[in-house]
């Protein structure tokens, strides 16, 4: 599991690659509230790039849950974009696409946060 | 040995109402559109094969009440939630005057799990033998309380029958007449215990009421030992893993996720999914299989997991 991370405007995108399971959920997760807490004191939204994610289990979803609670305690957001067939149907079953706004793509993801998230994108 | 299923809902029984009933018939007559019967018969088959699972059954009902049926003559259940009153007229009717020995294993006492008890027909019939087996400290004087006033007319020593509590000890193999059953401690308010059953090679494990937290390798380990190669695991899928994991964590109860996962980690052959949450309706509670079902597909590796949804009346042969 390797979590590298990209700043575009007011946006922060994680993108994880690899498998998020009961391995490696915990390290990710403090990653992940690590980076929430941050992009909350400096007003930016977290974007959850998840085109490279293999497989999400229950444990690594929960991951997801606590850093959506951690936003909202802050009122910040966490989108989530681009997800592979696989952890998108999970994401489903598991009823997280109630928990979570999902984008199909990291751009759409940027466009909700902000214009100048998008066009920072655009700019690479 | 046969698995049979009395009770299935958890925390408070439920019932379908005149509106649902009418709901139903309509959706099954459109479903019928153009098509005619010559008969009961042809009629019955229709809606056996044709129509949805929530359309022809219903997922019940009462509260946790499971038989297993050992070959024996003495009987064995899981729990007596309200459950134990359609059980208790099947040994009535079924003993024919005849005394019966029951053998209890109490998954914990919370009410929806004891309730059944009072309207336990066995227990008002002289010579009657009921053990009630559990881990609890707490379990006598909880089968006492709820028949004590001004709770319930007849207290618990006005019944006819012999009742005995035996004290099991967790993750320790105990034989009660040919069955050996081994109870395992579960995450729930004032603890629960699991139960595994085991005769001639079969094993059944009865896991309600229990929450899981798979992110603690050694609790998720230590569940899938208890349900190693199991053929049968009855499981705690009250909530989907959304609920589970957020507004209703910490409620002590699991979700059909967790349980196909623990299941796949033991290698279990059969995951039964129980104590259905009382607010579900049945087409909730079939969207709810189906995707355990989906999700089971999705994650295989190297063995099959069969999923179903218990329901008062289901019955499992090993």
């Amino acid at each position: 599991m390797n979590v590298t991370l990209r700043r575009y405007g007011s946006a922060v995108v994680l993108c994880a690659t690899g498998r998020l399971d009961q391995d490696s959920c915990e390290a990710f997760r403090a990653q992940l509230v690590k980076e929430v807490e941050a992009a909350a004191d400096e007003g930016a939204t977290v974007v959850l790039d998840l085109s490279a994610l293999e497989y999400v289990s229950s444990a690594g979803l929960r991951a997801f849950m606590l850093a959506s609670r951690e936003a909202k305690s802050r009122q910040a957001r966490i989108y989530v974009a681009s997800l592979q067939p696989m952890v998108a149907e999970i994401f489903k079953i598991s009823h997280f696409n109630l928990v979570f706004q999902v984008f199909a793509t990291v751009p759409d993801a940027l466009a909700a946060v902000s214009p100048q998230a998008a066009a920072a994108y655009g700019k690479g | 040995m046969r698995v049979r299923f009395w009770g299935t809902r958890g925390s408070i029984p439920v019932a379908l109402t005149t509106s649902d009933v009418r709901d139903r018939l309509a959706a099954a007559l459109l479903k019928a559109s153009g098509r005619s019967f010559a008969s009961y018969e042809e009629a019955h088959a229709f809606a056996s094969t044709e129509l949805d699972f929530s359309l022809t059954h219903t997922f019940g009902g009462h509260t946790p009440c499971v038989e297993l049926e050992p070959g024996s003559d003495e009987y064995f259940v899981c729990d007596m939630g309200s459950g134990a009153r359609p059980f208790g007229a099947h040994i009535l009717a079924r003993q024919a005057g005849r005394p019966a020995t029951v053998n209890v294993f109490m998954s914990h006492v919370h009410w929806d799990h004891i309730m059944g008890f009072p309207f336990f027909g066995p227990a008002y019939v002289p010579g009657t033998k009921i053990r009630i087996h559990g881990c609890h400290e707490v379990l006598e004087q909880a089968f006492r309380l709820q028949q004590s006033p001004p709770c319930f007319p007849v207290e618990f020593d006005q019944l006819a029958a012999t009742i005995e509590f035996v004290k099991l000890e967790p993750d320790r193999p105990a034989t009660v007449s040919g069955l050996t059953v081994t109870p395992h401690l579960q995450l729930h308010s004032g603890d629960s215990y699991g139960y595994r059953f085991e005769q001639g090679g079969k094993a059944v494990v009865y896991s309600t009421d229990s929450e899981h937290k798979l992110e603690n390798r050694a609790e998720a380990e230590g569940f899938a030992r208890f349900f190693r190669d199991a053929d049968i695991v009855i499981f705690d899928a009250m909530y989907a893993l959304a609920d589970a994991i957020s507004v209703k964590a910490d409620w002590g109860h699991s979700s059909n996720i967790v349980g196909v996962e623990l299941c796949q980690m033991a290698h279990a052959k059969h995951l039964v999914l129980f104590h259905h949450e009382p607010a579900n309706d049945d087409a909730t509670l079939e969207g709810l299989l189906k995707e355990a079902r989906r999700f089971e597909e999705l994650t295989r590796t190297d063995h099959a997991l069969k999923v179903s949804a218990a329901y008062d009346g289901l019955e499992i042969d090993l």
